[in-house]
């Protein structure tokens, strides 16, 4: 990881150098995975990771993309009338739900519910030596720690994403029929109608580098933890930030690639 | 090239930052033989035990094991070297996520293609030798230090490697225990002929266990020899350390 830095003479440029350190040791620890992916896959522990970041996330979720959703039908339909665009009111909603805020606010939500949590518990493990205990029993913790995380990431994400969309959307529903008048009838067809699926892919796809994100910082967080308990709890807090930031940061980028497709 | 020493330190380097911890370690260990290292707290005796099984690289210098280097190795290969050599961790680095049966079958799940009920028997095994009959399905949470200390042993065993690496295996346990565990460690030397590697504070068990004793101060071994030329060292460094013990 030094290494790096050194090569791009960083040195003595302390911000930069830490920067491209960290960048350097994200970068390692992916390869390590790319590396693990071709040896035996764990279904039992992946399974034990997607019941744990994904069902026990389920409630927060569903409870953030409702509430959004609610928003947006209130945000919408006063503004919109304004216009006299009352009746876009759903489409507009649904557009926003699936392009952008279902997928980022799933991925901030498990970024901080599941990213801490991650980095937390190897963080306690390598401080109390168990990643070293693993190593030296000929263990790779890459493989058997990072490895089932990532990939129950990857597959856990996108099917929150889902879910959260269509209940951001019914969110909406609610209040559109409650509050704005728009019959649900007309509210769900003009959804369905107007909708297409590159709408949705659009925002499923970006919830794959999101999950990777959020797996690489949170694990790479935890392995580097050094000094205890409170070692670990700065560990936790970067994670959070960190995983918040990159979603935020690359959201921008990726709708802009996305928007190209 | 390396000599005939099971496990080889030569010219050992390492700093953690500022602070040189290892400046020119040079020790070897014979096949079959206990080595006991001795020094002060914070001396470098963990760092440089890590360095035997490739869980720490030297900055500079190499470790040789049975004639490999492993000083430079890739992980991945290290995994194999490492069935070979276990290690025993000061703070015993049991997963606790997992019982103590489990922590011990771990390994053996990993490395062999034994049936189930195999497995059970070696655990079982593992567990008597330490004198833990009963307790694989306790959680290490739910154990004393001792008890925690003679579970980390079991789990180092029941590969049946050809070296151990102890860190202070009997620090924490009462007088009958410390006996108990140091004529296992000599046991295993004697009957499987297994290499070890004792680190510890305690003179006494180490005056019981070693057949050859290095003393470790300054990052570099000052003294190396057999318990009797420990004893009658001239060496004042050696002489404060046996006094004040
Ligand atoms: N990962 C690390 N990062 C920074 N410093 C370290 C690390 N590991 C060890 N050190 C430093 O190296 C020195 C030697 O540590 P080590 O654990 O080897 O001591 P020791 O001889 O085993 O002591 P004790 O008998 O108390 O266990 C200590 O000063 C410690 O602060
Ligand atoms: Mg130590």
């Amino acid at each position: 990881m030094r290494a790096i830095s050194e090569k791009w003479s960083l040195r003595g440029f302390y911000p930069l150098e830490r920067v491209s350190d960290y960048l350097g040791g994200l970068g390692l620890l992916s390869y390590g995975v790319a590396r693990c992916l071709r040896k035996r896959w764990e279904g039992g522990l992946i399974l034990e990771q997607m019941e744990r970041i994904g069902v026990r996330s389920l409630s927060i979720v569903l409870l953030t993309a409702l509430f959004t959703g609610m928003v947006l039908a209130l945000q919408m339909g006063n503004y919109l009338t304004r216009f006299g665009a009352k009746p876009y009111a759903g489409r507009i909603l649904a557009l926003s739900m699936l392009r952008e805020m279902g997928p980022v606010l799933t991925a901030l939500m498990i970024g901080g519910r599941v990213g801490a949590g991650i980095t937390a518990e190897i963080g306690s493990m390598k401080v109390t030596e168990q990643i070293d205990a693993m190593r030296s029993l000929g263990i790779n913790p890459i493989q058997k720690l990072v490895l089932p995380r990532l990939l129950a990431l990857l597959i856990m994400l996108p099917l929150l994403t889902v879910l959260a969309d269509l209940v951001g959307i019914l969110g909406g529903l609610v209040i559109t029929t409650f509050e704005l008048d728009i019959p649900a009838d007309f509210y769900l067809n003009s959804i369905i109608q107007f909708i297409r699926f590159q709408d949705l892919f659009s925002g499923l796809g970006k919830t794959f580098f999101f999950a990777f994100f959020i797996a690489i910082i949170a694990c790479y967080n935890g392995l580097e933890v050094s000094g205890g308990a409170d070692g670990v709890g700065r560990a936790t807090t970067q994670t959070v930030v960190t995983t918040s930031i990159t979603i935020l940061v690359s959201d921008f980028f990726l709708t802009k690639l996305f928007l190209q497709l | 090239m390396s000599g005939n020493g099971f496990i080889e330190c030569r010219n050992l380097r390492k700093s953690f930052g500022a602070k040189a911890v290892l400046q020119g370690v040079n020790l070897t260990v014979q096949r079959g033989e206990t080595m006991v290292i001795l020094g002060g707290s914070g001396s470098g005796k963990t760092v440089l035990l890590k360095h035997m099984n490739g869980l720490v690289g030297p900055e500079s210098g190499e470790v040789f094991l049975d004639g490999l280097e492993i000083s430079r190795m890739e992980e991945d290969a290290l995994t194999e070297v490492r069935k070979k050599v276990a290690m025993v961790f000061q703070g015993c680095a049991l997963f606790d996520s997992m019982t103590i049966g489990e922590n011990i079958a771990y390994p053996l799940d990993e490395h062999t293609l034994l049936s189930p009920e195999v497995i059970r028997d070696r655990v079982r095994e593992a567990l008597a030798l330490v004198g833990l009959e009963g307790c694989a399905d306790l959680y290490p949470a739910e154990m004393s230090g001792g008890m925690k200390k003679r579970a980390a042993l079991a789990r180092a065993l029941v590969l049946r490697p050809e070296a151990l690496l102890y860190d202070e295996p009997t620090t924490g346990l009462d007088p009958l225990m410390t006996h108990r565990i140091n004529r296992l460690i000599r046991d295993l030397q004697k009957k499987l002929t297994v290499t070890s590697v004792v680190v510890t504070h305690d003179l006494q068990s180490a005056f019981v266990i070693a057949d050859r004793v290095a003393f470790l101060q300054k990052g570099q071994i000052r003294f190396v020899g057999t318990r009797e030329e420990f004893q009658t060292s001239k060496d004042l460094a050696v002489h404060e350390f046996i006094s004040d013990a």
